[in-house]
């Protein structure tokens, strides 16, 4: 018997390798040409804590943790007694007997395996135990040892002794799973056609989409889980000529920012909800001295320090709102890791072209979970270009032309005639502060009527599902593919089910969306936040009624818990109104 | 408009916006020597940014024909990093108080001097708030009196010589708005050394600190036979000095930040999104 699809979840010590014997199955399964899903969670110490890693990998396309575990492998007996109830029935239990002694339950299919003593006495290499579990889920549910044998042999390249070693580990776990067991679980993945998939983190697809945006200066402060944005520009930006600098805190790493695009280059900084925090004053700045900047707020639970390695969606009234006074601020929330490639290009586009700060949010889910997808098409990419000032326009130059866009040309140190002084004064044509209130009677128009530009560059918003559906999911980042997911099971139950997910929030497509919600009966508004800041953003824009979904557990939502809310509303549907969770 | 082949002039620096200060105060005769060393240098307008936090003398770069930044309060240091890491070859001086270098921006200022970024940073230091009318700054003296203080002002004051000397800023110099000459030649100095210079300058608010009087009497000239290669000597002066000595304390080099991170890579090409991609294959 075949499976479509298979959920593996690895749970024990935190820093014993859970989470890169789960790295290397992914990895091994993609190459193979399955689609992946991974989600991880690990404590905020170094080492020790609990950590668990899960991958979903499937013949088609995968776009959630799915629900429940198919497959459990307990590194401990803390794993297996933290993970045991969510093991689906008919699942797998795979355990060390020497340290897990599991309860009795007919309901699943359990196999221990010493691989401690295996690793041990057998191969005299116990750092070999996280590779013999490779090996075995490997030979268990019919993965080919081939590509799995390529990428150890890729890590290990330079280090031949600890090469043969992972070597024999691997294949020692695949023979005892189909040599030395007898298999009575019914996962065994369908064979693909073997197409190479690109495995990578969201954060991983940022700084490669920043960088293929154009980026060429990044300043950062190290905070989980946006560090590794810092990590990866620091190591590339320099081959391209490029600048990129660990400031002493989140202020100065705007503040460089903002300098450096003064100074004429794209420019991005990342961080997570504190850092945005120090941050705000600096929107301000950007969006009135029109300053094209990307910040990236890679979300995480709050507030003040709160949950570090826990995710939440709950920076969208910061992104939103933050800061004094009233200024214009484009943002955006990717939802999968492939369209996390391609939303911060936009992000630097609509900055670019705008001239105002372009907030990007992820999410501790969306920035640390890995997800296959095909070689993106460079041919998609289009790339914008600041508008730079004529020559005729430097004969006058006015920083802040009064244009019908909004946006005016911008000079850059080194262009005569185009001297100015960004400033963070209300200002007129020229940039001289010197008439505040006439000025800002004619700036403040002039600043926000480039979202009305920015809202026509963002086309239609597409929508997924039935197309006569009474039931409307509208969600918002990191959480595309589970709610397409739950919508399609939806449908295929016989429910009238759609969904629309905007990814850029401002400007919000509000045409698009009033013909959404009008075309429903109910629409439910799915949030991995307490209070429901997206839900309260649409009603106060549009005034209809939404039924909130929301989640604060830290984790992403399942399949089955929008579905199940689906059907909650299906079946009382004279309950309108604004529930709350 | 200058163009590139005249020899320029003081007034070339100067743009139309008129200065807000009020009459008598340091930071004139602050502008007046960026004005003079500017054009000593001989320094295109186009190629010169001035870059400010918030305060009185934060105005500056509005009086000034060159690109500027009027940026946030304390935030002058980070903007100016980023400008001069995308332009390594303009030149980029930071010009404010001393509550926009030492209170609120204090958290950036060693940075900047440990990186050894190539600005010219100039305090215009007048021991008190201006803008917001007579309360403490961290360089007020102890025990004064400010709106602020009414019992006296009790934290010993941040001394910013010993605070550059120490952080590692290489270039360091004190002038006195009462001597324009000195302190134009000091800023001239100050942009031609490769690497962080710190220019303290005592600029004396005539509204509500005039300590005219009281530097005329006690400023005083560095010995003759100073040695600004000794990092021990001048940080011994900046904790023992009784009256304030004027002139270039302390002079070194060291790797200048915007050299070293634009000469990491010997080669450097342009993005190739596929090739990149391929380490995620």
């Amino acid at each position: 018997m075949e499976t479509n699809e298979i959920i593996i979840r690895l749970a024990g010590e935190g820093g014993e390798g859970v989470i890169s014997t789960g790295d290397i199955f992914t990895q091994g399964a993609a190459r193979t040409g399955y689609h992946v899903f991974t989600f991880r969670t690990y404590p905020a110490e170094i080492k020790g804590g609990h950590a668990w890693y899960q991958v979903r990998v499937g013949a088609h396309h995968v776009r959630s943790m799915g629900d429940g575990v198919d497959v459990m492998v307990a590194f401990n007996a803390e794993g297996y007694y933290n993970h045991k109830h969510l093991i689906n029935k008919g699942g797998v239990l795979i355990y060390d007997p020497d340290t897990v002694t599991p309860e009795e339950n007919s309901s699943i299919v359990a196999y221990p395996i010493a691989f401690n003593a295996i690793a041990r006495k057998e191969l005299d290499f116990f750092r070999g135990k996280n590779v013999i579990v490779t090996g075995f889920l490997a030979g268990l549910f019919g993965l080919e040892p081939s590509s799995l044998e390529g990428l150890i042999r890729g890590r290990f390249a330079r280090r031949p002794e600890l090469l043969e070693l992972n070597l024999k580990s691997l294949y020692t776990g695949y023979e005892y799973a189909t040599k030395k067991i007898e298999k009575r679980d019914p996962f065994f993945l369908t064979p693909v056609e073997k197409i190479g998939r690109l495995v990578l983190s969201g954060n991983d697809a940022i700084a490669a989409g920043a960088l293929a945006a154009g980026c060429r200066f990044f300043a950062g402060y190290p905070i989980t889980p946006a560090s590794e944005i810092l990590e990866t520009m620091s190591k590339e930006l320099p081959k391209l000529g490029g600048v990129s600098l660990q400031a002493e805190d989140e202020m100065a790493a705007i503040g460089m920012v903002a300098g450096a695009s003064f100074g004429g280059l794209k420019s991005m900084t990342a961080t997570s909800g504190p850092g945005l925090s120090l941050m705000t004053e600096f929107m301000g700045w950007i969006s009135t001295s029109e300053t094209p900047c990307v910040i990236v707020d890679s979300q995480r639970a709050g507030p003040s320090t709160g949950m570090p390695t826990k995710l939440e969606q709950a920076d969208l009234n910061h992104a939103l709102y933050g800061g004094h006074g009233d200024f214009p601020r484009i943002v955006i929330a990717a939802g999968s890791v492939e369209d996390a490639y391609f939303r911060i290009i936009d992000a630097f586009n609509l900055s670019e072209k705008y001239q105002m700060p372009a907030i990007f949010l992820s999410d501790q889910s969306l920035s640390h979970r890995t997800e296959s997808m095909l070689k993106p098409d460079s041919s998609r990419i289009h790339v914008e270009e600041r508008l730079k000032p004529t020559a005729e326009e430097l004969k006058q130059y006015r920083r802040y032309l009064v244009t019908e866009s909004g946006a005016s040309p911008i000079s850059q140190p080194g262009m005569a005639g185009g001297a100015y002084v960004a400033p963070g004064l209300e200002h007129d044509e020229k940039g001289h502060v010197d008439t505040p209130l006439q000025s800002h009677m004619v700036m403040m128009p002039k600043r926000f009527r480039k979202l009305d530009g920015a809202v026509k560059d963002l086309g239609q918003l597409p929508r997924h599902g039935a197309a006569n559906a009474t039931i409307g999911v509208i969600g918002w980042g990191s959480t595309e593919g589970v709610i397409e997911e739950a919508v399609d099971r939806a449908n295929a139950r016989g429910y009238k089910v759609a969904a629309v997910h905007p990814k850029v929030i401002s400007p919000l497509q509000v045409d698009d969306l009033k013909k959404f919600m009008n075309s429903v009966e109910h629409v439910i508004v799915p949030e991995l936040n307490y209070s429901g800041q997206f839900a309260h953003y649409i009603r106060s824009i549009l005034g209809n009624d939404i039924v909130q979904l929301n989640k604060y557990a830290g984790l992403p939502f399942t399949p089955g818990e929008i579905f199940k809310k689906i059907e909650e509303v299906a079946s009382n549907g004279k309950q309108r109104g604004n529930s709350h969770r | 408009m200058v163009s590139s082949a005249a020899t320029l002039t003081v007034k070339d620096y100067k743009s139309d916006v008129k200065p807000t200060w009020c009459p008598g105060c340091g930071d004139f005769a602050v502008l007046s020597a960026t004005y003079k060393a500017l054009a000593d240098l001989q320094l295109r307008t186009e190629r010169v940014v001035i870059v400010s936090g918030i305060g009185c003398s934060s105005r500056i770069p509005y009086f000034l024909s060159t690109y500027g930044i009027h940026s946030l309060h304390g935030r002058a240091l980070p903007m100016a990093t980023g400008v001069k890491l995308s332009n390594p070859d303009m030149t980029v001086m930071v010009m404010g108080g001393d509550g926009d270098l030492f209170a609120i921006g204090a958290g950036h200022f060693p940075h900047a001097a440990s990186r050894n970024l190539d600005l010219t940073t100039v305090c215009m230091d007048n021991q008190i708030y201006g803008l917001t009318k007579a309360q403490a700054s961290p360089t007020t003296k102890i025990g004064q009196v400010t709106k602020s203080t009414p019992y006296g002002v009790v934290a010993k004051p941040i001394n910013p010589l010993l605070t550059a000397l120490a952080a590692g800023a290489t270039f360091v110099a004190r002038g006195y708005s009462a001597k324009p000459k000195l302190l134009a030649d000091l800023f001239a100095a100050g942009i031609r050394h490769k690497g962080f210079s710190f220019i303290h300058v005592i600029s004396p608010c005539t509204e509500f600190n005039n300590t005219y009087s009281f530097y005329d009497a006690q400023v005083t000239d560095l010995p003759a036979d100073w040695d600004k290669s000794d990092l021990q000597k001048a940080l011994g002066m900046a904790i023992t000095e009784e009256k304030p000595h004027l002139g270039i304390w302390y002079e070194t080099q060291r790797p200048v930040l915007d050299q070293v991170l634009h000469s990491l890579e010997k080669e450097t090409k342009p993005f190739d999104p596929n090739a990149y991609l391929k380490r995620f294959e």
